[in-house]
């Protein structure tokens, strides 16, 4: 079948003959039910507005409630009032036309050109709201009616539904008269089609009464019935209605009526918008504000965001998520109180009808909690009818049991920005209230444990499963598409542990390997390299498939010659046939988004394979780590006196440098480099002083912190933090700076930072230089200066975050219905128009790619010639 | 004298493909000729190969993945 296509939608504004025509009834009274209960005729409930109470029937249609989609009603209203929604438009066209004659305030010709533009403007499909703008503000400026003669009188606006002439209240009532006047021909200059709305209509003679399924009431437990806010708000205006009317007949002074009438009007205004400025909310009894009709579209949980865009899902799950290396990267641990809500379903078959009538006998865990039956009923299984259920089973029925270990669910963390962020995991039920995620997954999650909370869904229909399992497993993800190496990996003490076994050739007596290789599958020890001791690197090997890779590690100095094997800082990394020879193992070997282990692993041997690297370091690292022991406290970062002293003595230097440099600025001394003003010059060389005096700083601190220091070992693994981490710390902080200046800004006008300062002081300590460590703590303008620097930074976050949002938002919407088809080429997915001719131009999927490159050329030398038998 | 476009070194090599080579192209492509991308008969590299609207245009142009990369557009 061919879906039907809306071609194009059009609003237009509802006449007072066409609310009666689509009217089923006439609203009188405003009483809404009778002593039995029973709705009145002429009513707000009238059942010819269709039915909620079961067992009625609508008078219209004759369906049955939740059946009949209701029949709307109308309110004749006594007296016109002004719709709060148009006042603003109403104010326009009452100064854009004559108050006489009701015409434009143009002369023909020239309202002719002002349409000719707009019909161009929208035939092109393009805003003309500016033109329409443009003809209020010339016709406001014409005091005198070019068709009649008539002087005219600027109507004010008094918000929300006010005009006044020359001090005098203009009533609905005039105010609809003046619109009537105004000829169709005159509507298209103010954008209005006349056949879709006449001027007259903006102010309300008739009001629609929604169907009763739109504002339902409800039955408390004490058997009373509360109305709808909507309905409360509709008794209202039918009083005042009927109040209105019976004065009007009796003759009553016209300053009465005058009340009355602007009563309604109240009423028929926060009926439709209940938070207009100016006048105060309707409230209930209890003094909450009523939700009225905007109020029921408007914001976050109205009609448009909350129920349109999004909406809720069954079978999910959110809580905090926790650490535990003991799962698989491919497991996640649920709580038992959500394993037991949430269910998949059994599909009844003569094969499994048995295993289906167990779980529905079961009563505890893995039981089922509903069964449904062919005809669709959903039966809770209590214990009451657990026994019935399960003799009543056959083929066809559905049973939901609960979630067990084994089952396949969707694991996802918001903001879901790539595909890694929603995979599917294998449920592992635990104690406790958190879902549990071996830690190695949270790179391409992005999660960390400080409170984070991670959605669980569980999918229904065996497709689904079947294509969790899979294509979205974890290990399926290793990979990344966004730049062909391993998106998972070990992180923080994974690195530090596998660094400080592998490092140089540490010894381990038999008690020790065995306590550290104790939670892995191992069945067999190699031969202890030296007698009965075993080195760090063979404990490792013992993981590791059958690899052979070279590769310099993330602890690489960058020596100007390598020496390759040799090096001294046992930082070339060499396996060979799956045994670690020489290197140490960190970051760049097993790390998130670097492991190149990882990546020849998953290149060799697949998925499986990896997982079970992974699942396997990530163990052995914390054993590691915990047979060595680490910690980081302040005294790790006490550098001795004579260390300190050289960093004051440099840093007094670089000050006196900088005050050089200022005195040859102010003699005119200072040579501007090409390009640049002598002030940039002055800047820049400065910053380039100071910039340098922090990092020899920094180097001086790191000499006397040694390699065995646990931040040491952090920075240079790439466990956590960097060696500029460490020198502000220990050394010094360095300089601050605003948009990559040093801080100039504060007193402008004496133009210095702090009073503390001579005006126009370009010193290091005036311009946010902060010579002090983090561990010896800021002066007061020190610390003043490094709050300023970071609440840029604060800022730069927040604003990066949200244009980053926004274009890849757009981004998204505009590569959506984009494929790559069968033959390599990227077309739109409904008018097949080719995009690409060939994916990317090259045709390679990036996550097949070796780092981006299609091909690794080294590899398949490598892999020739060793065929060959050769060396390389 | 106005230079040729084409000697541009930011402009793609583009040429005109006679009638056999353009069936020969939608056939390996396996689209019709309307689904190819477009380029308007008045665009300037269009005006100097001489193309006319109903024609295809191959450009060849460098690329930092493939290094040669070829497309086809439909002159309008």
């Amino acid at each position: 079948m061919i879906p039907k296509r809306v071609s194009s939608i059009k609003f237009e504004v509802l006449s007072p003959q066409e609310v009666r025509r689509m009217s089923v009834a006439k609203i009188i009274t405003p009483e809404t039910y009778d002593d039995d209960g029973f709705p009145i005729e002429g009513g707000l409930m009238d059942t010819r507005l269709g039915v909620i109470d079961p067992g009625l029937k609508c008078r219209t249609c004759g369906a049955k409630a939740g059946e009949c989609p209701g029949h709307f009603g109308h309110i004749e209203l006594a007296a016109p009032v002004i719709h709060v929604g148009y006042a603003k438009l109403i104010g326009k066209l009452l100064n854009a036309t004559c108050r006489e004659c009701g015409r434009i305030l143009l002369k023909n010709e020239k309202r002719d050109k002002f349409i000719a533009e707009i019909e161009k403007s929208r035939e092109l499909g393009q805003d003309f709201e500016d033109i329409v703008k443009e003809v209020f503000r010339v016709t406001k400026g014409i005091k005198k009616c070019p068709h009649c003669e008539t002087e005219q009188m600027e109507v004010k606006f008094d918000k929300p539904t006010f005009f006044y002439e020359n001090e005098h209240r203009l009533t609905p009532k005039d105010v609809r008269e003046r619109l009537e006047k105004i000829p169709d021909d005159d509507l298209p200059a103010f954008g209005m089609d006349p056949k879709a709305v006449r001027p007259e209509w903006l102010v309300l003679t008739v009001l629609p009464v929604p169907p009763v399924t739109v504002r339902p009431s409800i039955i408390l437990e004490t058997g009373q019935r509360s109305e709808d806010d909507l309905t409360h708000k509709l008794v209202d205006i039918i009083r005042i209605n009927q109040r209105f009317m019976e004065n009007k007949e009796a003759g009553a002074p016209q300053l009465i009526l005058e009340d009355l009438w602007e009563l309604l009007q109240y009423h028929v205004t926060t009926y439709l918008d209940n938070e207009v400025s100016g006048i105060p909310p309707a409230r209930h009894r209890s003094g909450r504000p009523l939700k009225t009709l905007a109020q029921r579209l408007k914001g976050k949980e109205g009609r448009f965001r909350g129920s349109l865009s999004g909406k809720r899902v069954n079978f999910s799950a959110r809580t905090v998520i926790s650490p535990d290396p003991n799962l698989s990267i491919n497991e996640v641990g649920v709580p038992l109180v959500v394993a037991e809500e949430l269910t998949v379903p059994i599909y009844v078959t003569d094969k499994n009808v048995e295993e289906a009538r167990e779980y529905i006998m079961r009563t505890e865990h893995p039981k089922a909690n509903y069964v449904i039956r062919p005809d669709g009923r959903r039966i809770r299984v209590m214990d009451s009818n657990r026994e019935e259920l399960a003799e009543k089973l056959e083929p066809g029925w559905i049973v939901e049991r609960q979630l067990k270990d084994g089952d396949i669910v969707l694991f996802n963390r918001q903001p879901s920005l790539h595909r890694m962020s929603i995979m599917a995991h294998y449920v592992r039920v635990l104690p406790y209230k958190t879902f549990r995620l071996n830690p190695a997954v949270c790179p391409p999650y992005n999660a960390d444990f400080d409170g984070d909370e991670m959605n669980l869904h569980v999918p229904q229909s065996l497709e689904a499963q079947a294509e969790a399992k899979i294509l979205m497993t974890v290990q399926e993800q290793i990979l990344s598409p966004r730049f062909g190496g391993p998106i998972i990996g070990g992180i923080h003490d994974h690195i530090s542990g596998l660094y400080l076994l592998t490092r140089g050739e540490k010894n381990f007596t038999k008690e020790e390997v065995m306590s550290i290789i104790r939670p892995l599958n191992i069945t067999k020890l190699p031969e202890p390299k030296y007698d009965d001791m075993w080195t760090g690197k063979q404990i490792f090997s013992m993981i590791l498939p059958d690899i052979t890779i070279e590769f310099k590690a993330e602890i690489c100095q960058n020596c100007e010659e390598c020496k390759g094997e040799e090096c001294e800082n046992d930082a070339y990394v060499v396996i060979r046939d799956g045994e670690l020879i020489t290197g140490t193992i960190d970051e760049k070997a097993v790390g998130a988004f670097k492991g190149i282990i990882i990546d020849e692993i998953m290149r060799k041997f697949g998925s499986e394979e990896t997982r079970k690297f992974i699942d396997n370091m990530t163990q052995l690292a914390i054993r590691a780590i915990m047979n060595a022991g680490f910690s980081f406290g302040i005294s790790d970062e006490d550098i001795p006196d004579d260390a300190k002293k050289q960093i004051r003595d440099l840093i007094k230097e670089a000050e006196r440098k900088v005050d050089e440099l200022i005195q040859a600025y102010r003699e005119g001394n200072l040579e501007p480099m090409p390009g640049r003003t002598v002030e940039e010059t002055l800047e820049m060389r400065i910053m380039q002083v100071l910039g340098r005096a922090r990092d020899q700083a920094g180097k001086i601190a790191s000499q006397f912190l040694g390699m065995d220091n646990p931040a040491v070992i952090m920075a240079v693994s790439g466990a956590r933090g960097s060696m500029l981490n460490l020198t502000q710390m220990a050394a010094c902080i360095g300089q601050q700076s605003v948009r990559g200046e040093r801080i100039g800004r504060g007193y402008t006008y004496s133009n210095r930072t702090l009073p503390h300062f001579t005006p126009g002081d370009l010193g290091a300590e005036a311009r946010g230089f902060v010579k002090s460590s983090y561990k010896d703590g800021l002066t007061p303008v020190e610390f003043f200066f490094h709050a300023v620097g970071g609440r840029e930074g604060l800022v730069d976050t927040a604003v990066r975050t949200s244009q980053s949002g926004y274009l890849q938002r757009r981004l998204i919407n505009a590569l959506q219905d984009l494929k790559v088809d069968y033959d390599g080429t990227i077309r739109e997915q409904t008018s097949n128009m080719l995009v690409q001719f060939r994916y990317g131009e090259d045709g390679v999927d990036p996550m097949k790619s070796f780092r981006g490159k299609a091909v690794d050329v080294k590899r398949i030398i490598r892999e020739v010639m060793a065929e060959e038998g050769k060396e390389v | 004298m106005k230079m040729k476009l084409q000697d541009h070194m930011l402009v793609p090599k583009h040429e005109l493909l006679s009638k056999e080579e353009a069936e020969e192209v939608l056939k390996v492509l396996n689209v019709r000729k309307e689904q190819l991308p477009k380029i308007r008969a008045d665009d300037p590299i269009a005006k100097e190969i001489g193309a006319k609207p109903g024609d295809i245009v191959r450009i060849v142009r460098d690329s930092p993945t493939a290094g040669k990369s070829v497309v086809y557009r439909l002159v309008i």
